[in-house]
Formats: C-alpha cells, sequence, structure tokens
C-alpha cells in the first residue's frame, strides 16, 4: 500500500493520515443517501406490503400507478404547480435581487431579510396561515392558492441564488451597454441576464423542485381536484401501506436527480465568466 | 479608418451643483466645452470629476443646473437617447460576447444591417490598430488591448461626444505614454468633442485642448495646458500642476516688492495687497556674478543637491526662511562643479516666469 503514504495535497499530510476523514466521508455519504435509495428496490417488489428485500421482482406497481386515475391527477397537479411556480417565482426573484442589487438602498438588506424570511418560519405556520388565509379568499384547493403559496415558498432561494451571482457581476457593464443606447430593460437581457443565466437556471430549477417536493402546505390547502402528488402519498402512507408510494418515490428520485444534474451541467459557469 | 462624424457638439453646462449629503460633489460649475475640442477634466481625487463625466452622461441627476448638447436641454434626457461614446475606466467590456460582438453592439441597438455592421467592425478595429482581433474572446486580451476594445466599441457609432473617466490608470507607464499620443491622434482623426477625465497633471498637459482643473466640485482654471501651467489662476492650480514655491509679496504703489526689492513682472499683477510669485523648480536659473534688470534675484544658501541622472534638483532656502528648488538638466562634467550644501547662490526668475497670483490665505498645501 505505497498510496497510503504518499502525500494527499500540496502539504505533507499522506493518504494514510487522512484515512479516517474518507471512511467518515463514506460513512457521512451512506447515512445521506441510503433511506432514498432503500425505496428503490422496494419498488420493484411483488408483494402488496412493502417489504426490503423484495422475494419477487415485479413492476406491478409502476403498472398500478400509471393506470389509476387519481394517481395520474395527482401527478399532473403537482407537475403543473411546480411549472407555474417556477414561472412565477423566477422572475419575481429574479426581479427582487437585481432591484435591491442595483438600488443600493440602505433599506436593501431590511427588505433582503423580509423576503427570506418564508424560509426561516416553520413550515407549519406558513401552511396554518395560508390556510385561514385562503377559506377567507375562498382559494382554498385551487391550483392559484397552491402555487401562490409554493412561490412564497420558492422566492427565497431564487432571491439568495440570483443575489449571488449578481455579486460577481459588473454593473459598470450595464451602464456601458446604456451610454451605447440600450434602453435599461434592453441593458438587462443583452448583458446583465446573459451573464448571470447560470444563477437564474439554478434558481428556476430549484423552485421548481421547492414545490414538487413541497408536502406541508400542501397537505393544508391542496385538494379535491388540486390534490398534489406528495400529499395523496402522505394519504396513502396513511391508509394502507402500498408499494405505489414507493415507485411513486422512485419516479420522482429521478426527476429531482435528473434537474440537479441539469442545474450541475448548466448552472456552473465554464471558465472565466 | 472611420470618416468624421457629420458634426461635434459643443457642451454647455450652467450652475451644476450636486451635493452627497454635506459634500458638495459640483458646485456652480459653468463650463463651455466647445465643439471638437479635446478638453480635460483635472482634479485630485475626489474632486467631482467623474460625478460631472456622470452628469453629461446621464447616470448622475444633478441638483440643479442646466446641460445642453448644442442646442438641445438634456438634463431630463435618459443616458441611452444622449447617443455619446463612453471609456469607463475598467472598460467594462462584455465577456459574453466577442470583441466584434462588442463592437458591433451599438450598431445592432441601432438596427444597422449586418452587411454594414460588420464594415464598420472591421473599420474600427484597424483605427485602434487591432485588425484581424474580432473572433478574440475578451479574456483573451491584454489590457491595453482592452483599452483599444473599449474605444473602439464607444465610436464605432460615431457619436458627437466621446466621454472617458480615467482610460489609461490601469496601464503601465510605457503603454499609457504611448496610448496618450494614440488617443491624441485618433481625436485629430474622428473630430468630436472630447471630454476626458483624469488625475494626472501630465496627461492632461500632453493630451489636450483645454483643460478644466477641478478641486472640490468648482471649476478652479479652464485653459489651454501652456496657460494653465504658465498662469496659473491661484494657488490650487499652481501647486497642484507642476511644483511650486511660493514667495509672499506685496504691493506698493505700482510696484511689486519682494523683501523689500522691486520684482520685475511681465503680466499684470492681480488685485490685492497681498500676493504669491510662483518659482517652478526649472524656471529658476543660477546667476554668477552680473544681473540683468529682466532677471529676478534671489540670494539663498545650498542646502541639498541630488543627482537624478538626466537632471539635478537643488533644494536653497532664501533668507526669509522660503524653501525653493531649481532643476536643470546635467550636462557632461558640469555637475561636479555645482555648488555643495552650504554655498551661497543667487538663483534667478526671469520677469517672463515671474507670475504673480492673489494670496487667499490658503495655508501650504500638503
Ligand atoms: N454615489 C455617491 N454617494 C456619496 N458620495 C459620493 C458618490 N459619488 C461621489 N461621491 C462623493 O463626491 C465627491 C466627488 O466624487 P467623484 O466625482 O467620484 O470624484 P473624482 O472622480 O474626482 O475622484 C467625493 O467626495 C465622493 O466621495
Ligand atoms: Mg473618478
Amino acid at each position: 500500500m505505497r498510496w497510503l503514504n504518499r502525500p494527499a495535497s500540496e502539504t505533507q499530510v499522506t493518504h494514510g493520515q487522512r484515512l479516517w476523514l474518507y471512511i467518515l466521508s463514506g460513512v457521512i455519504m451512506v447515512w445521506l443517501v441510503a433511506p432514498t435509495l432503500i425505496v428503490v428496490p422496494m419498488s420493484f417488489s411483488d408483494s402488496q406490503y412493502l417489504e426490503f428485500p423484495p422475494e419477487i421482482w415485479s413492476t406491478r406497481w409502476y403498472d398500478h400507478y400509471f393506470g389509476s386515475e387519481e394517481w395520474m391527477a395527482a401527478t399532473v397537479t403537482s407537475l403543473t404547480a411546480a411549472l407555474l411556480t417556477m414561472c412565477l417565482a423566477t422572475p419575481l426573484g429574479v426581479l427582487a435581487a437585481y432591484g435591491l442589487h442595483a438600488s443600493q438602498l440602505r433599506a436593501g438588506r431590511l427588505i433582503f431579510v423580509a423576503l427570506i424570511t418564508p424560509m426561516m418560519v416553520p413550515l407549519i405556520l406558513v401552511a396554518i396561515g395560508a390556510f385561514y388565509v385562503y377559506v377567507k379568499l375562498q382559494i382554498l384547493y385551487t391550483m392559484l392558492g397552491l402555487v401562490m403559496a409554493h412561490t412564497v415558498l420558492a422566492l427565497p432561494l431564487v432571491l439568495i441564488v440570483t443575489a449571488a451571482g449578481l455579486k460577481s457581476f459588473d454593473m459598470n457593464q450595464e451602464m456601458a451597454a446604456r451610454s451605447l443606447g440600450a434602453s435599461r430593460a434592453r441593458a438587462f437581457f443583452t448583458v446583465t441576464l446573459p451573464q448571470i443565466r447560470f444563477s437564474v437556471i439554478t434558481a428556476a430549477l430549484l423552485a421548481f423542485l421547492t414545490s414538487f417536493d413541497e408536502v406541508v402546505v400542501a397537505m393544508f390547502i391542496s385538494g379535491g381536484d388540486n390534490a398534489t402528488l406528495t400529499r395523496n402519498m402522505f394519504n396513502a402512507l396513511r391508509d394502507q401501506i402500498d408499494p405505489t408510494i414507493a415507485s411513486i418515490s422512485t419516479i420522482m428520485i429521478a426527476i429531482t436527480s435528473g434537474l440537479m444534474v441539469l442545474a450541475q451541467l448548466f448552472g456552473k459557469p465554464r471558465e472565466g465568466g | 479608418m472611420t470618416e468624421r462624424p457629420a458634426s461635434a457638439l459643443p457642451i454647455t453646462i450652467r450652475a451644476m451643483t450636486k451635493t452627497y449629503g454635506r459634500v458638495h460633489a459640483l458646485d456652480q460649475v459653468d463650463l463651455d466645452i466647445r465643439s471638437g475640442e479635446f478638453l480635460t477634466l483635472l482634479g485630485p481625487s475626489g474632486s467631482g470629476k467623474t460625478t460631472l463625466l456622470m452628469v453629461l452622461a446621464g447616470f448622475t441627476r444633478p441638483d440643479s443646473g442646466s446641460l445642453k448638447f448644442g442646442d438641445t436641454e438634456v438634463i431630463r434626457m435618459p443616458p441611452h437617447r444622449r447617443d455619446l461614446g463612453m471609456v469607463f475606466q475598467n472598460y467594462a467590456l462584455f465577456p459574453h460576447m466577442t470583441v466584434a460582438g462588442n463592437i458591433a453592439y451599438p450598431l445592432r441597438l441601432r438596427g444597422i444591417g449586418r452587411a454594414e455592421r460588420e464594415a464598420r467592425v472591421v473599420r474600427a478595429l484597424e483605427t485602434v490598430q487591432l485588425g484581424g482581433y474580432g473572433g478574440r474572446r475578451i479574456d483573451q486580451l491584454s489590457g491595453g488591448q482592452r483599452q483599444r476594445v473599449a474605444l473602439a466599441r464607444a465610436i464605432v457609432f460615431e457619436p458627437r461626444i466621446l466621454l472617458m473617466d480615467e482610460p489609461l490608470s490601469a496601464l503601465d507607464k510605457k503603454l499609457r505614454d504611448r496610448m496618450q499620443i494614440e488617443l491624441r491622434h485618433l481625436h485629430e482623426q474622428l473630430g468630436m468633442t472630447t471630454v476626458y477625465v483624469t488625475h494626472d497633471q501630465r496627461e492632461a498637459l500632453t493630451m489636450s485642448d483645454r483643460i478644466a482643473v477641478i478641486d472640490h466640485g468648482r471649476l478652479m482654471q479652464l485653459g489651454a495646458p501652456r496657460e494653465i501651467y504658465d498662469r496659473p489662476a491661484n494657488r490650487f492650480v499652481a501647486d497642484f500642476i507642476g511644483e511650486s514655491a511660493f514667495l509672499p509679496v506685496r504691493r506698493k504703489g505700482a510696484e511689486i516688492l519682494c523683501a523689500g526689492r522691486p520684482l520685475a513682472t511681465e503680466s499684470p499683477a492681480p488685485e490685492g495687497e497681498k500676493l504669491l510669485a510662483i518659482l517652478r523648480p526649472e524656471r529658476l536659473q543660477l546667476l554668477d556674478g552680473s544681473v540683468p534688470p529682466e532677471i529676478n534675484a534671489f540670494p539663498a544658501t545650498v542646502s541639498e543637491l541630488v543627482y537624478q541622472g538626466d537632471s539635478f534638483l537643488m533644494a536653497a532656502r532664501l533668507e526669509d526662511g522660503t524653501e525653493l528648488t531649481l532643476r536643470d538638466v546635467v550636462r557632461r562634467d558640469t555637475f561636479a562643479e555645482l555648488p555643495g550644501p552650504g554655498s551661497a547662490v543667487t538663483l534667478g526668475l526671469h520677469a517672463r516666469d515671474t507670475v504673480l497670483i492673489p494670496d487667499d490665505g490658503a495655508g501650504a498645501a500638503p
């Protein structure tokens, strides 16, 4: 094992001395992903109940999911809500981040904190609050209400990610563009946005996922025709433990990790920019 | 070569004032910039040069004042309608576009067709001596090349006014010297009204048709480089541009007296009883023996002699304690013969070079 005695970095620390670090990191990684990954084999079971590891392999619960009108409706609701949330939260969050960045308002920090409170308040409070407000506004169990609530939750993420992107952008460029004949909006779209696009794409994907994965608020304010996938899964879990939710979970994991991979591919500027 | 713009525009600035809290960034500035001239705003850091340029460009809204390009009042016109080229201190090039993309940007905004756009980009690149660099990425360029691209981008749409804010300050000295001459030639070739900002007096003296010296948001003097240098209007200008020692003198009747002796001058003295004579190191000379009537003589004692290669500096103290410096070229073998520290010498200043300014009581500047 000569490898153990080689330096691990520019310092003189060897791989051998770092062994504990590698083991610890490995354990933490397994700890983090095991609960997620255990669902995958469970979803391919032939049994009536959730079991691990499955005795007989089958895709019957996938067939059940795709064949169930109720599950399909919930899936459409969730995807629609996630898409609309993304389309609403991204422009709003980007505009807010840009406005705060460009204005250099002294109250800017305060406004920033106010906008990210939904992230700091316990989710259950947001859910209860939204419920009572929606009853008054009569938009309980509607797509509009769901998208609005999810937008509130996604906005802080969009704001933070975009603000971080803007930090490394030189606003002089926008002034240059304006002096060259671009209106403020045109300068933003042709000079600023292309350069913070990686942050904006990442922010959009995060907004999508925020809505798609969300269950607590959805439990309170989504229902009827507009029940989300996560809400129905939660109910299914309570009523009958049925491997369908394992197969749905697997599909959601695939979608989520797919988006994360996309975020990694497009969400990172290559070099220099 | 880019052809001359249809016409350059004069700029009229009246009573321009801008305050930031208690700081007067601009204090009642009146300035007429002539059509087609190269005017430099010169002043120390924080004097309001950038603020004035930003007011011209439309990025800073003044508290009050009027601004005209030609006959048009533009104070409320947004920056993108002012149709002026601007070069920023850090260039502000667009890194997500190529060199050609950067230069074509203002043309695209003006709806100029592809063929003409490309032709004009090529011409602009040639004008700034970057022919063939159109396809490069911005991060592949050196500082001097970026500077040229920024310039090409600012002139390609043939604006009638060009603004530059310390465009050479990020370059090393050699390149800066060369770019000064190039910018000057470019201005002669293009002929647009150019407002140039710098805190470097030598740069201002080298490049400008006229210089506007600014301090604390106020216009201290406006004039051609030689006028500013040879006939400074006040202590600030004399002190900021070139090196100067100041000698208190008094008016007595028709005469100007310096330590009791009359002082010969060629230009009329300003108003007031208490005045200052400006003594520039390179205008002083070492006298030996007889003193011609057109030379003012100052007896002094040498305190230090410094060899500087092409020139030498002699520090000397007058009888009243005023410290003077004399600079002259070192010619072969003459340096060794110069009087050393402690020697008594007589310094001479030609009446032509004897400039008087009002003694406004401002203490010795740092
Ligand atoms: N945005 C601003 N907010 C507050 N003070 C400013 C601002 N811009 C300029 N100032 C002040 O105005 C004065 C002039 O600044 P500036 O025009 O940048 O000077 P210069 O370009 O000559 O160095 C300085 O005292 C500066 O601190
Ligand atoms: Mg400045």
